[in-house]
Order: C-alpha cells, then sequence, then structure tokens
C-alpha cells in the first residue's frame, strides 16, 4: 500500500513527473532558442515561472461557475499524471498493468483537451469560447489517426497492455521497424494533441489571445500550463514506449536513462517542429488530418496486419 | 457543433490585443470561424501633432513630425521638410540630396525587414521573426552609426542634411549589403518555398487590381495587386530621378504577393543604396535656410515603406507654420483591409491586417465626434468631456470623482 | 522545390553559431561615435546667446545667467528629445552630446540636470572624441 502511494505520488508519479516536465520545458524552450540564435531562458525559468503563477491572485471571472472553473484544471493534471502510471519505464510494464491498459492511457491522455474545453467553453469570454471550440474540432481531427497509428503496433504484438507490447518487441527486436509510419504520425498527432505549432491553433495569440485559458490566472492558470507539460512528456514516453520500445532488458538505472533520453529526444523533434512551421489555420489542420495522417495511419495498420498474417505463418 | 457554428459571436480585436501592436480596434462579427463583418475604429492615438506644429518654429516642427512615426521617422522628416523647402525656393546641394536618399532606402530596408517577421509573428512562425529582426540590427546599427540614433535619426534639416558619411561608413555600408542581400535571398527562397507558410499567406486577404485602384490602395498594398504606384518613379524626389532601380510588382493581389513585393524591394534597395554610395557627389551638406519662411502653400509626397506619404505645409511669412496637414499612408490602405477581410478566416484577421504594415498612429490624425443615430458632429469642451466620462464610469459601477483631483479639468498630472 | 520544414538546415545550424541576444546589462553595449546621448554643457563656453533654447523643440534646456558672462544650464532630460538641435544652435559649442544612454530614473528629479562651472564630477567624458561633422 505504502509502495504504491509513493509510486503514484512521488516516482514515478506526480513529484517525478513534475519535475520532469519542468526539465523537458526547459530544454524544450532553451532548444527552441537555440535554434533560433537566440540565449534562451536559464535553467529554473519554467520553476520560476510556476512559482510566480502559484503566488498570484486567482480571478473567476464573475458569470462562471467556479467549481467547473477551478475542477477543470486539477481534472487535467490528475489524469496526465494518472495515464503515466501505466507507462513502462525502466521494466516491461507497471505495477498498475493490466491488458487493455493501452486504450486507457489513451482515452486519459483525452482528458485534458476536454478540460481545456470546458474550462474555455464556460470562461464566458469569447476568446474562451473560440479556443474550445477549436480544441474539440481539433480534437476529432487527430484523435483517429493517433489511435490508429497507437493501437496499430498492438495489433503486431497482439497484445493490449503496454507491458505485452514492450515485452513482444524486446523479443523481436526488427518488428519495430514495421512501425516507422506509425511513429512519424504518432509524432504529428502529439503535436495536435499538445497545441503546439504548427497546431497550436487553439490558443493562437495573435488571433483568440490565449484561446481557453484566457481568463484563468494564477494557479489555475499554473495547474493547466503544469498539465501541458506533463502530457508533453506522457506523450512523449508512450510513444517512445509503444514505437521504441529498446533497452527495456538492461533493467534498473540503464534501462531509466534510456527512458529519458528517448523522451527528451521527442521532446526535442517537437522543439524542432514547432520551429520550422508556421501555424496552419483550423480548416487546413482538419484537411492536413483527415487527408494525409489519418490514411498513412491507417497504412500503418494495414502493415501490421499483413505482417502478422505473413509472420503467423 | 453545430450549435457553435450557427452562433454569431462579436469578437473585439484590439484597442488591445495580442496581434495588434498599436491602439486600434476591430470589431469583427463571426459566424464559427468565418468573418461576416468587419467594423474598424481609429482614433485612439490622436496626439494633435498638427495642431501643435502651428505654435512651434519651422525647425522645431520638423522633429515633432519626425515623430509622427518611429518606423517611417525619416519619410515622414523628409516630406515636411520637401515642402518647406518647395515654399522657401531652396536649392539643395546634390550631396544632401544624396544623402537623404541613402538614409531612405537604409529605412526601406529596416521596415521591411521589420514587416517580414511580423507578420511570421501573426501566423506563428516566430522563427523567421527571429531571424530577420537579428539581421535588421545591421541596418539599425548602420543608421545609429550615420545618423546618431537608431529610431528618430533626425538626419534632414531645412536645407539639407546634418550629418555626413565618411570613408569607413560607406565601406562598412557596401560590406553589409553583402550580408544582408545573401541573407534576403535566402529569406526569399523560404518565403517561396516553405509549403506552411505559403499555405497560410496564398489566396489570403484578395484585393483585386480594380479594388486597389477604386479603394486607393497605396505602397507594397497596391504594387502586390499590380498597381505601378509608386512616387519614387510618378514623381521623383531627392535623388531618385538619378538613379536605376524596378518597380517591383506583383500580379499575385494576396499577403503571399505583397511578400513578394517587399522582399523583391528589398533587393531593389540594396541596388540603389550601391549606386548611391558609388556614385556620391562632393560638396556642401546643407544650404543656409532662412528662419522666417516666406508665405505660400506646398503639398509633398514620398514614398514611404508603407505607401505614399503626403504633407501640406502652408507659411504666412512667420517662424511658423500656418498649417501642417500629414497623410500617413496607412490611412489609405485601411479601406482596403475591411474589404480584405469579408468571408474570410479569423485565422486571416492578423495577417491580412498586418499585411497592409499597418502603423495606426500615423494614422490617427483627427477625431470626429458623431452622435449615434443623427450623424451630427459635436465638438466638446474638456469640461463637458470630463462630465461625460465620469458618468460614463459611475454607469459601470466606479466612481472616479471620489478618487482625488488628480483629473480634474484642466491640469496634467 | 516547395516542401515544409526549408528552414530545418539553417536552423540547426544556428545550434553551432553564438546567440545573436546581447546579454546587456552584463555586457555593456557601446554606442557610435555620433550618438545623440546625454548632453553636456561647457559653461565657460556659453555667451548666453540662447540660440539653443530658441530652437529646442521640448524647452528642455534653460540657460540662466548668474553673473557677468557666467551662465549655468538647466536641463531636463526627461523633456530633451536628444534631438541635438541645441547642439547644432550653438555657436560656441557649449552644448555636446554624450555617448552616455542609460538615462532611466525612479525619481523624475534625478534627470533635471544643472551644469556650473566644471560639468559636474559624474559626468564623465566620453572615450572617444565626437566625431561630428
Ligand atoms: S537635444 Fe533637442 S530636445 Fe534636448 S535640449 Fe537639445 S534641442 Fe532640446
Ligand atoms: S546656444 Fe550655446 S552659447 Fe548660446 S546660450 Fe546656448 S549654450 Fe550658450
Amino acid at each position: 500500500m505504502a509502495g504504491d502511494l509513493f509510486y503514484i505520488l512521488v516516482f514515478p508519479g506526480f513529484l517525478f513527473l513534475a519535475v520532469f516536465a519542468l526539465i523537458a520545458d526547459y530544454i524544450d524552450r532553451k532548444l527552441h532558442a537555440k535554434l533560433q540564435n537566440r540565449i534562451g531562458p536559464p535553467w529554473y525559468q519554467p520553476l520560476a515561472d510556476l512559482i510566480k503563477l502559484a503566488a498570484k491572485e486567482d480571478l473567476i471571472p464573475r458569470q462562471v461557475d467556479p467549481w467547473l472553473f477551478k475542477l477543470a484544471p486539477v481534472f487535467a493534471v490528475t489524469a496526465v499524471v494518472t495515464a503515466a502510471l501505466y507507462i513502462p519505464i525502466w521494466r516491461h510494464g507497471t505495477p498498475m498493468s493490466f491488458n487493455g491498459d493501452v486504450i486507457v492511457v489513451l482515452y486519459l491522455l483525452t482528458i485534458p483537451t476536454l478540460t481545456f474545453f470546458l474550462g474555455g467553453w464556460y470562461s464566458r469570454s469569447v476568446y474562451s469560447m473560440i479556443g474550445a471550440a477549436r480544441s474539440i474540432m481539433q480534437l476529432f481531427a487527430y484523435e483517429i489517426p493517433l489511435f490508429l497509428s497507437i493501437l496499430a503496433p498492438a495489433l503486431l504484438a497482439d497484445s493490449w497492455s503496454l507491458g505485452g507490447m514492450t515485452l513482444f518487441y524486446a523479443h523481436h527486436p526488427w518488428y519495430a521497424l514495421f512501425n516507422a509510419v506509425g511513429l512519424f504520425t504518432a509524432l504529428i498527432s502529439l503535436l495536435g494533441k499538445l497545441e503546439r505549432v504548427p497546431f497550436d491553433i487553439p490558443e493562437a495569440e495573435t488571433e483568440i489571445v490565449a484561446g481557453s485559458f484566457t481568463e484563468y490566472s494564477g494557479r489555475l492558470l499554473a495547474m493547466f500550463r503544469l498539465a501541458l507539460s506533463i502530457e508533453m512528456i506522457v506523450g512523449a514516453a508512450l510513444i517512445a514506449a509503444v514505437f521504441l520500445p529498446f533497452g527495456l532488458n538492461l533493467g534498473g538505472p540503464a534501462a531509466f536513462g534510456l527512458y529519458l533520453v528517448k523522451v527528451l529526444g521527442i521532446v526535442a523533434v517537437i522543439a524542432l517542429a514547432r520551429t520550422v512551421f508556421a501555424r496552419l489555420r483550423i480548416d487546413q489542420m482538419i484537411n492536413f488530418c483527415w487527408q494525409f495522417v489519418a490514411p498513412v495511419a491507417f497504412l500503418q495498420v494495414i502493415i501490421d496486419l499483413v505482417a502478422k498474417g505473413v509472420i503467423a505463418r | 457543433m453545430s450549435e457553435i457554428r450557427s452562433r454569431n459571436v462579436t469578437i473585439p480585436i484590439g484597442p488591445q490585443h495580442p496581434a495588434l501592436k498599436e491602439p486600434t480596434s476591430f470589431s469583427v462579427t463571426l459566424s464559427g470561424e468565418k468573418i461576416l463583418q468587419v467594423g474598424v475604429r481609429l482614433g485612439y492615438n490622436h496626439r494633435g501633432i498638427e495642431k501643435a506644429c502651428e505654435s512651434r518654429s519651422f525647425i522645431q516642427s520638423l522633429y515633432l513630425i519626425e515623430r509622427v512615426c518611429g518606423i517611417c521617422s525619416h519619410s515622414h522628416s523628409s516630406c515636411f521638410v520637401q515642402a518647406v523647402e518647395e515654399i522657401a525656393g531652396l536649392q539643395l546641394p546634390p550631396r544632401a540630396m544624396y544623402l537623404r536618399t541613402i538614409v531612405a532606402e537604409l529605412e526601406r530596408l529596416h521596415s521591411h525587414l521589420l514587416w517580414l517577421g511580423v507578420a511570421g509573428h501573426e501566423i506563428g512562425f516566430d522563427t523567421l521573426l527571429m531571424y530577420t529582426w537579428r539581421d535588421r540590427e545591421i541596418v539599425m546599427d548602420l543608421l545609429a552609426a550615420i545618423t546618431g540614433n537608431r529610431v528618430n535619426y533626425g538626419m534632414n534639416t531645412f536645407g539639407g542634411v546634418r550629418r555626413d558619411i565618411s570613408h569607413e561608413q560607406k565601406a562598412d555600408i557596401l560590406k553589409a549589403m553583402d550580408t544582408l542581400e545573401e541573407r534576403t535571398k535566402y529569406y526569399i527562397s523560404v518565403a517561396t518555398e516553405e509549403t506552411t507558410l505559403i499555405q497560410r499567406l496564398s489566396g489570403v486577404g484578395v484585393l483585386s487590381h480594380d479594388d486597389a485602384i477604386r479603394l486607393g490602395a497605396v505602397g507594397p498594398t497596391a504594387r502586390a495587386s499590380n498597381v505601378k504606384r509608386d512616387i519614387r518613379k510618378d514623381d521623383p524626389y531627392a535623388a531618385y530621378d538619378q538613379v536605376p532601380f524596378d518597380l517591383i510588382t506583383s500580379d499575385c493581389c494576396d499577403v503571399y504577393g505583397r511578400t513578394l513585393v517587399r522582399v523583391g524591394e528589398l533587393m531593389e534597395s540594396y541596388k540603389l543604396i550601391r549606386h548611391l554610395l558609388n556614385n556620391l557627389p562632393d560638396g556642401p551638406l546643407a544650404v543656409k535656410a532662412p528662419r522666417k519662411i516666406p508665405t505660400g502653400e506646398a503639398v509633398s509626397r514620398y514614398e514611404a515603406p508603407r505607401g505614399e506619404d503626403v504633407h501640406y505645409v502652408r507659411a504666412n511669412g512667420s517662424e511658423k507654420p500656418d498649417r501642417v496637414k500629414v497623410r500617413a499612408p496607412t490611412l489609405a490602405n485601411v479601406q482596403a483591409v475591411a474589404h480584405m477581410l469579408k468571408d474570410r478566416y479569423l485565422a486571416d484577421l492578423p495577417i491580412v491586417v498586418a499585411a497592409i504594415d499597418p502603423c495606426f498612429s500615423c494614422t490617427d490624425r483627427l477625431i470626429d465626434l458623431t452622435r449615434d443615430g443623427d450623424g451630427r458632429c459635436d465638438v466638446i469642451t474638456w469640461g463637458q468631456l470630463h462630465d461625460y466620462s465620469m458618468r460614463w464610469y459611475k454607469g459601470q459601477g466606479m466612481d472616479l470623482a471620489k478618487l482625488n483631483n488628480r483629473f480634474k479639468c484642466g491640469e496634467s498630472s | 522545390m516547395k516542401h515544409p520544414g526549408r528552414m530545418v538546415r539553417q536552423v540547426l545550424s544556428s545550434m553551432l553559431r553564438k546567440p545573436a541576444t546581447v546579454r546587456y546589462p552584463f555586457v555593456k553595449v557601446t554606442m557610435p561615435k555620433r550618438f545623440r546621448g546625454r548632453l553636456r554643457f561647457y559653461a565657460e563656453r556659453c555667451i548666453g546667446c540662447r540660440l539653443c533654447m530658441r530652437d529646442c523643440p521640448t524647452d528642455a534646456i534653460q540657460i540662466r545667467k548668474i553673473a557677468d558672462k557666467q551662465f549655468e544650464a538647466d536641463i531636463d532630460m526627461a523633456k530633451c528629445i536628444y534631438c541635438a538641435q541645441c547642439v547644432d544652435s550653438c555657436p560656441k559649442k557649449a552644448l555636446e552630446s554624450t555617448l552616455d544612454f542609460e538615462l532611466a530614473q525612479l525619481d523624475r528629479d534625478k534627470l533635471r540636470q544643472t551644469f556650473r562651472g566644471q560639468p559636474p564630477a559624474s559626468q564623465k567624458p566620453p572615450e572617444d572624441p565626437q566625431d561630428k561633422p
């Protein structure tokens, strides 16, 4: 019991995730700056931002339902932290693993977007409402490709648990190569999920101020920000576990170190993407996802089905 | 979803908004993401510069006029001195003409580079912003070295210019031009090859050739709609009749075209500056100008980076101007913006507005207070305005009268 | 050829380049020689013609007679727009722009400076001679 509590609250639960998220946030920002030929923030900047926000007053608009307004960020953080508990870090599977946990993780990762929607929609501000509507429209566009590309490797592995999948690919390392296409589409969908350039449409600063978060301030905004940072590493960890399932056999510190490298590598790719692209428009984003990403993700499913058939024979 | 789509909302963009660095207000009626209607309201930054000039001597007015705009300060001051020089019948030494033109083109360089960055920022492409502004620093440093300041150069004076370009500076400028030309070529390749950029620019903010003429667009906005309109060619001033350069136009008629025109003009400016520097005539920097300008009036036109700038000056033989009128280029283009935004997406608004390279405080010259309904124009006194605002705030639940007397009539803090 | 990610190579090469940002105020920046910064007044040169006052667009400068052929200048650095018109107008070169641009003050009164006789000690002379045409 105490072990479980430690697992949930400290390592690799909330505390570890929060610290890791801040580090990843720093690396993302520093890299972004370096790529733009700037100096970038000092290492403590994400923490300083968080503390500063936490020290500020929480302003709650008069017309909103204070409960919903306050609960939305809490749910966002809880959901992403819960999702992290199922993702293997230094061994195959986690104490919480069960068959089907990959679906649970995917659904848990949808919750933050829903809280952005609820928080924004009930903020009673036109900017928030447009941001909220965009969040949800965008969700419909990237969610299917993300599901398809994550579930395809599961089909090949014939396991619906992340632990089972990593075990399968540990035994057949070369099979992971079949999923290269899925890695690509999953990364694109992750950009949409994290609302990063080129898909930062729901919080497009120059159009709708801060989108869903326009009315948020203080601790509540800090929580939303933290949720987004944690979501970034959880999403990256999920992709790492599914598409780059190497090195978990090393066990202990080596596997853990490799996990950090993989996650930060994906964070670096995200930073690069947001450096070299312009923000798309919502219609362009939806068209792109449906006309390009979804079919390619579907192709991944077919590849895995065929591969599975060939292997079975 | 259908509920979201069918509801019309009106959102305020400005006077304070991240997309606009200057106070102006667009009230945008949306149906979903589509813009149904745009209302533009100017006048938040009226500074009364024209009127203030009337109570200052010409030389004092010059520095005030220079501050109409920060980015095109040289444009406004040149336009003003041209008008005054015409009234006074001053003949400028050729070197002064050339130096004025060189600074004018340097200003165009930094203004267009600035625009390119702003355009990138408006469509979420901050990398372009960082890169172009980094390179813009080269021009800013040159301007600071030549004129003594980064923004309000103070280069002009009646009858000539105040600062010379030394030999070392000439070499520095020529070297900087090579660097910048190379960088600009790279930006041209980015603008014409980066898919996400083209997607956001192409087909956005369409202004047809005929509409551009009908709505009186000027500058790069007009030239991108294939209107061959450039004061430097149409009515050459300073040294522009002595230097070869091409008029850049585009027939894209959209924001993409405006981008191409501006980067094309950058390339022309490099050519121009090289030519001017290599053919810089010797001679004095200025002729002596009288303090009292003889009675007369003049209209002067100038191709600022944003388009045609017009100044009207009337002198009555005294030390002070009788009347000064400024028409900044943005005022000519702002009509086109409302037209370009109709039936477009909300997401296009920032870039369409930015594409005319607006400068709203330069534009805000005069406010007409029209009463709702009957459209009558009222002039109200300071006291009435004060009472009105007190009443208005009271209606909002704030009683400013309780605050101390700092805001009382006539007093400034 | 059109393709997304046109700037990838450029941004990656930025990783190896020195950042363009200047670490001001930790690293001091020097202004070009012609920079029009804080004004400086040489009382011994002034003849009290007040041409500077007449041309100043902002009334930032006041010349006062304190004794026979002795003048002091009151310059309000907050009003001054650093156009250096007074420097150009002065027939005796009694005014000069320095390279000092760090003028920010919390107290507005500190921006009002009176120059008598010798320029105050806080006025450090610029390192380079001014190259004024
Ligand atoms: S620099 Fe310009 S504003 Fe300042 S005191 Fe001299 S004339 Fe006046
Ligand atoms: S113009 Fe020069 S000499 Fe005349 S009062 Fe001013 S500082 Fe003194």
